[in-house]
C-alpha cells in the first residue's frame, strides 16, 4: 500500500519509493529510506497535505508525494 | 593523457559499474551511521509530547482548523484596535492639541512669518504628528503580537491549511509563508519569496504579495473600520464588528492572493508546479515579555522613524500644495477638484485620490494627508485649523471627514477596500526591481492592483448607486 | 612546481589560507579577517539565533524553516584575533541540486573556512546528523552546536555530548541560543579549532557495499597522489562516482588542492583594504 492511504495516527515502515526524479532525491535526503518508521500525525482540515513524523521530525507531504510512497503498515 | 584525466576516466568506468541509485545508497549508509550515533547519544525518557500534538490536531482539524485561524486572526485585530485607543487618544492630545499649539505660541513670540510657521508646524510636524498618534499604537502592538505567533511556530500551520487553496491556484506551497510575512511588511514579503526556487512561482509570489495588508495599512483600516462600519452598530458591539470587518478585509485579501495566482498561473506565467516541501516544527513556548518589549520598543523606533522620513515631508508637501494659490484656488485645491469626478465614480474623492498619490512612500500617511486635505480645503469655513485638532478621538475624525469631507459609509468601506487593491507603497516597489530586475514584472506588480481596486470599487458604487 | 607553490606565490600575503580567489567569487570580502567562521545546519535550527548572538547583531528571526535567505555576514573579536561570521541558507543535505544547497556546498567546499559550525536541532539529531557527516566529510575543521538542549529538556530526551564527541571526533557544544546559554563554551570551541589546538579525527562515513567501498578507496588514493595535501579525497571520489560536473570541472582543470589564480581574478584584487 502506498503513504496516502495511512491512516491518522497509523504507524508504518517504508518499503520504497515510485520515482526516479528530483522528487526522490529531497524524499531521501528527508529520510525517506526502506525501513524508516513513519506516523500520520494529522491531517489538513481540507484534507491535504497530510503532515507525517520521520525520525522525529514532522513534514507536511502532499497526496501526489504520498502516492509514490510504498509502505507496510504495522499493526 | 594527464593523471587528472586518467581519474576522470577512472571515475566514468566504475559509474558504469556501480549503477545509477548512488544517491540513494549513500544516504542510506549516512542514515544507518546517523541512526547508529544517535542512538547512542540519546535516551529517551517519557514522551510528554501528547498535549502539544492534541493541540496541533485541533488547530488543523476539518471542523475547528478554519473557523480558529479566523477567530484567531480576529482576536489579534480586536486586540489592536481596543489596545490602541487609549494611547492613540493620549498621544493625540500631547501632540495634536498641547504641543501644537505650544510650538505656534512659540512661534508667535519670536514674531516668525507666517508661511514659515505654517510650513514647520503645520506641514512637517503636524503630518508627522498624526502619524505618530494615530498610526504608531496600532502598528506598535499588533507587530509584537504578530511576532509572538511567529515564534511560536503557528505559521507554518496556516500555510499548511491553506495549501491545498493555493496549489489549486497553481501557487507554491511556500506562497503561504511569503504571503504571512507580507503581513507585517510587504517589503519583506516580497524578499522572503527567495525561498522559492523556482522563477516562476516566485514572480506570482511576489505580484501577490501586495495583497497581504501590510502594517502600515492595517491603521488605516482599523480606523475606518471603527468609525464607519463599527459605529452602525450598538456601542457594546463596536469594537467587535469594527474588528469583523477588519477581518473580512483580511479574508477578501486572501482570496484575491489565491485568484490571481490562479490568473497568473494560467496566463501570463504558465509552467510546472515545483515540488512541495513544508516543515512543520514544534511549538515552542515564545519568551513573552521579552518578545514584547524587544518587539515594542523596536517596531515604536521604526514607526517614528519612518514617520520623520517619510510624513514630515509629505506633510511639507501637503502644506505647500494646500497654500500655494493659483488663480483663485490652492494648488491642492486644483488637483483635488480635478480629481474629484473620477473619484466620486468609483466611490471615493478627489481628497482620497490625492493622498494615494502623496501617500505613495508610506501607506501610514493616508489617513493623516486626507484628515490635513480636507481640512486645509475648508479652512475658509473654520477659524483656524489649531482649533480643529485639539482632540484626536474617532468621533472628531468621522466628524471631520461626514460632515467637511462629506463622506458616506460607501466612501467608508470603499476607503477599505482600495486600501487593500492598490499600488505597493515606493520601499517595495524598489524591491521589486530589486529582486526581479525586470522593468515589466515590477510595472505589473505595481499597476495590477490599482487596477483591481479601481475596478472593484467601481463595481461597489454603481451597485450602491442602483440599488441604494 | 606544485600547485601549492604556485598559488602561494601568486596569493602574496594573505592572512585568510590562501582562499582569497574562491571567496572573492563568493562574494566575500577578505583581508582584514584572522579566522573565517561557517555557519552551517538544517533549516530551524536556530542557526540565525546563534548567528545574532556571536555577532550582536539583531536581525529578527521567527520560528518556520527557510527564513534566512540572504546570506548573511557578521564578525566578532576574540582572543585578540578578528573572526568573519559567515550565515550559510539552511540545508537538509549538500547532495541534492538546489540552489541552496549548492551556495552552502561551495562555500564549505571552496571557500575552505576555517571553521565550520553546523547547528542541530538536539531534539532532531537523527534527520540533523545527516548533513553533519556530509560536513565532516568535507572538512576535518568542524564544531558541532548542539542547540535546542532546552526543548530536548521539555521532551525528556538527554543529551551525552560526551558519546557525540567521541563518535563525531570534533568539539560537540550543548547550547540554548535563545537564552544565551552555550554561547561562551562556543566561542572557546571556535577558537580552539580555528587556531589548529584541537586536533579532530573526524567521524568517516562507511559504505556497507564493498564495491563501493572499494571504487572510494581506489580513486580517492589516485586524488591524494596527484593533489598533494588533499584532506577529503574520500569525499571528492564519491563525488565523481556520482558524475557531480562542478567537481569533475575542478579536477579536470587541476584547482582540486589549493587555490589556482584563474585569468579573471589578478591577485591584488582580491586582497581589499583595510
Amino acid at each position: 500500500m502506498t503513504l496516502n492511504m495511512l491512516e491518522a495516527g497509523q504507524i508504518a515502515t517504508v518499503k520504497g519509493i515510485h520515482s526516479k526524479d528530483a522528487e526522490r532525491r529531497r524524499m531521501v535526503d528527508m529520510g525517506i529510506l526502506p525501513g524508516t518508521r513513519i506516523e500520520n500525525v494529522m491531517s489538513s482540515p481540507l484534507g491535504d497535505p497530510v503532515a507525517y513524523r520521520i525520525r522525529n521530525a514532522v513534514v507536511a507531504l502532499r497526496g501526489e508525494q504520498a502516492k509514490l510512497i510504498e509502505i507496510e503498515e504495522q499493526k | 593523457m594527464t593523471n587528472s584525466q586518467a581519474i576522470l576516466e577512472t571515475a566514468a568506468d566504475m559509474r558504469r559499474e556501480i549503477g545509477t541509485n548512488l544517491h540513494d545508497r549513500l544516504t542510506e549508509a549516512i542514515y544507518a551511521d546517523a541512526g547508529a550515533i544517535a542512538d547512542r547519544a540519546v535516551s529517551t525518557g517519557e514522551h510528554s509530547g501528547n498535549l502539544e500534538q492534541a493541540f496541533d490536531r485541533v488547530l488543523t482539524s476539518r471542523i475547528w482548523g478554519f473557523p480558529l485561524m479566523i477567530l484567531l486572526l480576529m482576536g489579534v485585530f480586536w486586540l489592536t484596535i481596543a489596545g490602541a485607543n487609549v494611547p492613540s487618544a493620549m498621544l493625540g492630545e500631547l501632540l495634536l492639541g498641547t504641543l501644537y499649539n505650544a510650538l505656534h505660541s512659540f512661534a508667535a513670540v519670536l514674531n516668525a512669518p507666517w508661511w514659515l510657521s505654517g510650513f514647520l508646524i503645520d506641514g512637517l510636524y503636524l503630518a508627522t504628528a498624526w502619524v505618530v498618534s494615530v498610526m504608531l499604537p496600532p502598528m506598535a502592538i499588533f507587530f509584537p503580537l504578530f511576532t509572538l505567533l511567529e515564534d511560536l511556530g503557528y505559521l507554518p500551520r496556516v500555510a499548511f491549511n491553506l495549501d491545498r487553496l493555493f496549489k489549486r491556484a497553481g501557487a507554491h506551497g511556500k506562497q503561504a509563508l511569503t504571503m504571512m510575512m507580507g503581513y507585517g511588511c510587504n517589503a519583506a514579503g516580497v524578499v522572503s519569496t527567495r525561498i522559492i526556487d523556482s522563477p516562476r512561482e516566485r514572480l506570482i509570489a511576489i505580484i501577490t504579495n501586495n495583497f497581504a495588508i501590510c502594517n502600515g495599512r492595517w491603521g488605516t483600516l482599523i480606523l475606518i473600520g471603527a468609525i464607519f462600519v463599527g459605529a452602525t452598530a450598538p456601542p457594546f458591539l463596536a469594537s467587535f464588528i469594527a474588528a469583523t470587518s477588519v477581518a473580512a478585509i483580511a479574508v477578501l485579501g486572501v482570496i484575491f492572493t489565491l485568484l490571481v495566482s490562479a490568473f497568473l498561473s494560467k496566463t501570463w506565467l504558465k509552467g510546472e508546479s515545483s515540488s512541495f516541501s513544508l516543515e512543520l516544527p514544534p511549538y515552542r513556548p515564545p519568551q513573552i515579555w521579552q518578545t514584547l518589549y524587544k518587539s515594542i520598543i523596536d517596531r515604536t523606533l521604526i514607526v517614528l522613524k519612518r514617520a520623520v522620513i517619510m510624513a514630515a515631508p509629505a506633510g511639507a508637501a501637503i502644506w505647500l500644495f494646500s497654500n500655494i494659490y493659483i488663480s483663485d484656488s490652492s494648488i491642492a485645491a486644483h488637483l483635488i477638484s480635478f480629481l474629484n469626478p473620477f473619484g466620486l465614480l468609483i466611490g471615493l474623492n478627489g481628497v482620497i485620490l490625492l493622498a494615494y498619490i502623496v501617500a505613495i512612500p508610506a501607506n501610514e500617511i493616508v489617513i493623516p494627508t486626507i484628515l490635513m486635505l480636507t481640512l486645509n480645503l475648508s479652512k475658509s469655513g473654520l477659524a483656524q485649523t489649531g482649533v480643529m485638532l485639539e482632540f484626536n478621538d474617532d468621533a472628531q475624525i468621522q466628524q471631520i471627514l461626514t460632515s467637511i469631507g462629506g463622506w458616506t459609509i460607501l466612501t467608508g468601506i470603499n476607503l477599505m477596500l482600495f486600501s487593500l487593491l492598490h499600488n505597493p507603497c515606493s520601499t517595495t516597489i524598489w524591491t521589486i526591481w530589486q529582486e526581479t530586475r525586470s522593468l515589466k514584472w515590477t510595472t505589473i506588480a505595481t499597476l495590477l492592483p490599482v487596477a483591481l481596486g479601481i475596478a472593484v470599487c467601481l463595481l461597489t458604487a454603481t451597485a450602491a448607486r442602483l440599488f441604494l | 612546481m606544485t600547485a601549492q607553490a604556485a598559488a602561494a606565490i601568486q596569493c602574496g600575503s594573505c592572512s585568510s589560507g590562501c582562499n582569497t580567489a574562491h571567496l572573492t567569487k563568493l562574494g566575500i570580502k577578505t583581508g582584514s579577517w584572522d579566522y573565517i567562521v561557517a555557519l552551517a545546519g538544517n533549516p530551524n535550527t536556530g542557526k540565525s539565533t546563534i548567528f545574532n548572538a556571536l555577532t550582536g547583531l539583531h536581525q529578527h528571526v521567527g520560528n518556520w524553516a527557510g527564513k534566512t535567505v540572504t546570506r548573511a555576514e557578521g564578525a566578532f573579536t576574540l582572543g585578540g584575533k578578528k573572526f568573519k561570521l559567515v550565515d550559510l541558507p539552511g540545508t537538509y543535505s549538500l547532495l541534492s541540486t538546489s540552489v541552496d544547497e549548492e551556495i552552502a556546498r561551495d562555500f564549505v567546499l571552496f571557500g575552505k573556512p576555517d571553521v565550520t559550525v553546523v547547528v542541530v536541532d538536539a531534539t532532531r539529531l537523527e534527520r540533523n546528523l545527516n548533513l553533519v557527516l556530509q560536513i565532516l566529510e568535507i572538512t576535518d575543521h568542524a564544531v558541532i552546536a548542539l542547540n535546542l538542549i532546552d526543548e530536548a529538556r521539555r521532551n525528556n530526551l538527554t543529551m551525552n555530548e560526551r558519546i557525540l564527541m567521541r563518535d563525531l571526533g570534533v568539539p560537540v557544544v550543548p547550547m540554548t541560543a535563545r537564552r544565551g546559554e552555550g554561547v561562551d563554551e562556543l566561542l572557546s570551541a571556535i577558537e580552539q579549532v580555528a587556531s589548529r589546538e584541537f586536533s579532530a579525527r573526524p567521524h568517516r562515513i562507511k559504505y556497507a557495499d564493498s564495491n563501493l567501498e572499494t571504487a572510494i578507496e581506489k580513486l580517492a588514493t589516485q586524488l591524494r597522489s596527484e593533489f598533494d595535501g588533499l584532506r577529503n579525497a574520500r569525499w571528492v571520489a564519491l563525488r565523481l562516482l556520482e558524475g557531480d560536473e562542478s567537481i569533475i570541472d575542478t579536477v579536470r582543470k587541476g584547482t582540486l588542492g589549493a587555490v589556482k589564480s584563474t585569468n579573471h581574478f589578478p591577485p591584488l584584487v582580491q586582497v581589499e583594504a583595510g
